[in-house]
């Protein structure tokens, strides 16, 4: 089938708002008379539940953490990007667009890229009315500083807490609405199923975490805001709750995934130190404005300590490599790159996985002090982890997973092909492309959260009836008793294996085989690995305790199981796509020089799966990707 | 994959274990056995409840997310001091290098009548939630807001706001205080935005909106132990409590 994003047509410029006026409007007075489901409360969740909440619908929002507070985007550091153009640097709207589809490699939509940068400027307008307090200068003003893949300074920021700040921003925002009633907030809850009825997306069912209640909770709407799978590879930046389940459940329930194989590997992150490690600390790459990545030009150097290797001696790779670009190009390219000079054999540290970024250059020319003052919380975290310290020398870097470009395919409605299912921020797949440019992500998740979805989902509410919904119907009970009975069947099992270490064991496959390089040959062995450990969680794992109470193993016993099944589609999604894009590199298509090659003809469009059973042939659906407005061309940051 | 630092040590754990929120609960005693200096103290108590699984036994419950020290999830009294007494830093980002072979070592919940203990070391701290709910906010709509660069904000005013900012909801300065107080992290929302432009014209409701939630939350009264501020994974200073007293000052005499 050919999917339709129903995107606008017309000039570029006017879509956003033409489309806005076209949408239909709910009564302010029927505002009331509609619920929505809003699972997930972080930057996109948050932001759209309390903006739902102000226009007066009901919503009732779910998260898994204790408080909405805490939500992953409160981990980003850098900062978020918007078109104010406040520095006179030549940036735009346009500008801002165009970077996002050419660095995002030719695999995003024009349409829903365009409106992403058109309302950029609105939520830095949005933030600081709330009081995130973003960095100024000595007048007053709103600072600025450029970001991984931009020759532009459009990236607005809050110390390294850019994340945290807009979060805390939303998470108020939202305590309004709670305090106002128009909000329910169910925290340390997590959704475990997706109700359909008749094909409409009406309602989910949850386990309340502390007591171990299964029931459900059913809506005119449901709206995914629950971010990325990249956890499947068992170590990345994710925090240890994020996981697909929400996703997948929904995709079994006939969403479609669409490119679950564009994964973010981000170049700067601590290294692993051994088999022990629970997660990668991720370090901003707001890093590489000052920090110039080098590795030894001699293998017999690597275990030097840094300091002793002479100026004469070091490799700046990326300075070498990307003379225009340097030490910010994109992620994708600087995760690459990383690799391959520790493939050669180059890398530091232990298991010579790690590549040196470093200050000294800066430090000289800046002094410390400036250098302590635009990173100092970075500075301090990387010590407490290494025990080393970054300003006397170079810090360790290696790559690690951490964001999905990928997710749950959506319309330019940002609803699923289940009509009622709408999906946003990470979860979705629709802006990023194949690559997710820096501060990129916070824009995303609070435009889809305070200034899309809400006229979008009054489009699709106005065309319904409210309250046309029962927990009485019969596939209501049914997700109940098919939640309990998956429940039941783990802690039946009472096998040899922890949760834990079957975990381990697929994020060894996907790391290895389905990571930064893919081949054929790889993508088939992770293939044929993945059904093995599948098989052996469901004959072999060990659950203790009781369904009824809090029991993190089986909170982690259900996400893992999804994962399982997950990974097949992103293994299977990579196989099928037989060309390199952004953050999708596969050996075979390369250029003689080793950058990555993309096949225009082939697949210029998004690869979108239809679920037909666990272990079963997916069904793929493509939607063509049109470049009316910027040109095809191959990226390049040389 | 070797360890970085391959001598390890041996420690005995003193576990604060309880069933429920109504069950008595004890301290029980574990070994944990070759313990890289390189990991997080989480990561130690994982690998720790990994040996209960095999031995059948219910593994030790306790609140984690982000494992960078920011999301504020992670909450265990180490050795009696909230997240274990390292200047600036959360349970998670502690690693067991600060600790030597040999040691005891003893990890409770956060104590305090406002944060009842649901399991182990799981504590209910949606009273902070409340607090915020009371008033911890700018009541802007989405939309129709002025420019950012509208209203200017001295860099002093704005680096003042984020230091109050940064508090992460841990709640570790109820816990670290004697009354079981929660002024800090209220008087740093409090702070945040009496000082910034867009926050002072709710300046007064919402102080006395807020210290009105933390006394019905259960919360205790600051008698200046200032054990808050030393307890803090991100150095909130006291000066956020005068702050407030300020301003409630002002907010009841106006």
């Amino acid at each position: 089938m050919i999917l339709d994003g129903k995107c606008p047509t017309g000039p570029i410029e006017k879509t956003w708002d033409k489309h806005r006026f076209d949408l239909k409007l709910v009564n302010p007075a029927n505002k009331r008379k509609y619920k929505v489901i809003m699972v997930g409360t972080g930057l996109a969740g948050g932001a759209a539940a309390a903006s739902l909440g102000e226009l007066g619908y009901n919503v009732e929002a779910f998260c898994y953490q204790d408080s909405p507070r805490r939500a992953h985007s409160i981990a980003a550091q850098g900062g978020i990007n918007a078109a104010k153009a406040y520095p006179n640097d030549g940036d735009s709207i346009y500008r801002l667009f165009y970077d996002t589809i050419k660095g995002g490699d030719f695999r995003a939509r024009e349409a829903d890229v365009w409106r992403l940068a058109q309302v950029s400027n609105n939520i830095i307008d949005q933030c600081v009315a709330q009081g995130v307090p973003f960095a100024r200068d000595y007048a007053g003003y709103l600072d600025n500083r450029s970001f991984g893949g931009a020759q532009v300074s459009r990236t607005f920021f809050a110390r390294g807490q850019t994340g945290q700040q807009l979060l805390l921003g939303a998470y108020s925002a939202l305590s309004r609405q709670i305090k106002a009633g128009t909000v329910k907030m169910y925290n340390r809850t997590e959704m475990l199923d997706l109700i359909v009825i008749d094909g409409v997306a009406k309602g989910i069912t949850v386990r309340d975490m502390v007591t171990g209640e299964i029931r459900a909770h059913m809506g005119d709407a449901v709206c995914l805001a629950t971010g990325g799978y990249v956890n499947v590879f068992y170590l990345s930046t994710n925090a240890m709750g994020c996981s697909v389940t929400a996703n997948w459940k929904a995709h079994k329930k006939g969403a479609y995934f669409a490119n679950p194989c564009y994964t973010q590997i981000h170049p700067t992150c601590i290294p692993q130190t051994g088999d022990h490690q629970s997660k990668l600390t991720l370090m901003s790459e707001s890093l590489r404005n000052d920090g110039r990545c080098w590795v030894p030009k001699k293998k017999e150097d690597c275990g030097k300590h840094p300091n002793e290797v002479a100026e004469e001696d070091r490799d700046y790779y990326l300075e070498r490599k990307y003379p225009s670009f340097g030490n910010l190009a994109p992620r994708d390219i600087a995760s690459r790159a990383a690799k391959e000079q520790c493939d050669d054999g180059r890398g530091v540290g232990p298991g010579g996985r790690g590549v040196y970024l470093d200050f000294s250059a800066s430090i000289k020319r800046l002094g410390e002090h400036t250098i302590k003052e635009r990173y100092g919380n970075l500075f301090e975290m990387y010590e407490k982890i290494t025990d080393e310290n970054g300003y006397k020398r170079p810090m360790r870097m290696y790559p690690a997973p951490h964001y999905a470009m990928g997710g749950l395919w959506v319309d330019y409605n940002l609803m699923s092909n289940v009509p009622g299912l709408f999906v946003l921020g990470e979860a979705n797949f629709s802006v990023h492309g194949a690559n997710r440019l820096g501060a990129s992500a916070l824009m995303q998740g609070l435009a889809d959260g305070y200034f899309v979805i809400p006229y979008t989902i009054g489009g699709y509410l106005a065309g319904i009836k409210p309250g046309d919904y029962s927990l009485d119907h019969a596939e209501v009970k049914k997700s109940i008793e098919d939640v309990k009975a998956t429940n039941n069947k783990m802690f039946a099992l009472k096998g040899k294996k922890t949760v834990s270490e079957i975990y381990r064991a697929l994020g060894k496959v996907m790391w290895e085989n389905v990571g930064m390089a893919r081949s054929d040959a790889s993508l088939k062995e992770a293939l044929k690995e993945i059904p093995k450990l599948r098989e052996e969680f469901w004959t072999n794992v060990n659950i203790s305790g009781e369904g009824g109470e809090l029991n993190q193993q089986l909170e982690n016993a259900g996400r893992v199981a999804d994962f399982l099944e997950f990974a097949e589609l992103l293994s299977k999604d990579a196989l099928t796509r037989e060309e390199s894009c952004g953050g999708h590199f596969r050996v075979e298509h390369q250029m003689p020089d080793g950058e990555a090659k993309r096949n225009d003809a082939d697949f210029c469009h998004v690869a979108a799966w239809e679920f037909k059973g666990v272990g079963k042939e997916p069904e793929l659906h493509k939607e063509p990707l049109k470049f009316d407005n910027v040109h095809l061309a191959v990226r390049s940051y040389k | 994959m070797s360890d970085h630092n391959s001598n390890t040590m041996n420690l005995t754990l003193h576990v604060w274990r309880q069933k429920g929120p109504n069950s008595p609960g004890k301290l029980e005693t574990y070994e944990a056995k070759h313990i890289s200096p390189d990991m997080s103290f989480l990561e130690m108590v994982d690998e720790v409840n990994e040996t209960l699984i095999k031995k059948g036994v219910d593994p030790i419950a306790f609140d984690h997310d982000c494992r960078e020290g920011i999301c504020g999830m992670c909450s265990q009294v180490v050795n009696g001091v909230p997240h274990g007494g390292q200047d600036r830093t959360t349970v998670c980002q502690l690693h067991m290098r600060s600790f030597k072979n040999g040691d005891n070592i003893f990890i409770e919940p956060w104590r305090a009548t406002a944060f009842p203990v649901i399991k182990d070391l799981v504590v209910d701290r949606s009273a902070l939630d409340t607090i915020i709910q009371s008033g911890g906010y700018v009541s802007c709509h989405t939309g129709g807001v002025a420019d950012g660069n509208a209203l200017l904000i001295p860099k002093p005013e704005a680096d003042y706001a984020m230091d109050a900012a940064e508090c992460i909801g841990c709640g570790a300065c109820v816990a670290g205080c004697p009354n079981g107080s929660a002024m800090l992290f209220t008087s740093a929302k409090v702070a945040q935005l009496a000082v910034l432009p867009q926050g002072k014209a709710e300046a007064a409701v919402r102080v006395n909106a807020m210290t009105e939630a933390l006394k019905d939350c259960g919360f205790g009264n600051c008698t200046n132990h200032y054990e808050c501020q030393a307890s803090c994974p991100k150095g909130i200073n006291v000066k956020f409590i005068a702050k407030l007293n300020r301003e409630y000052l002002k907010a009841i005499t106006n």
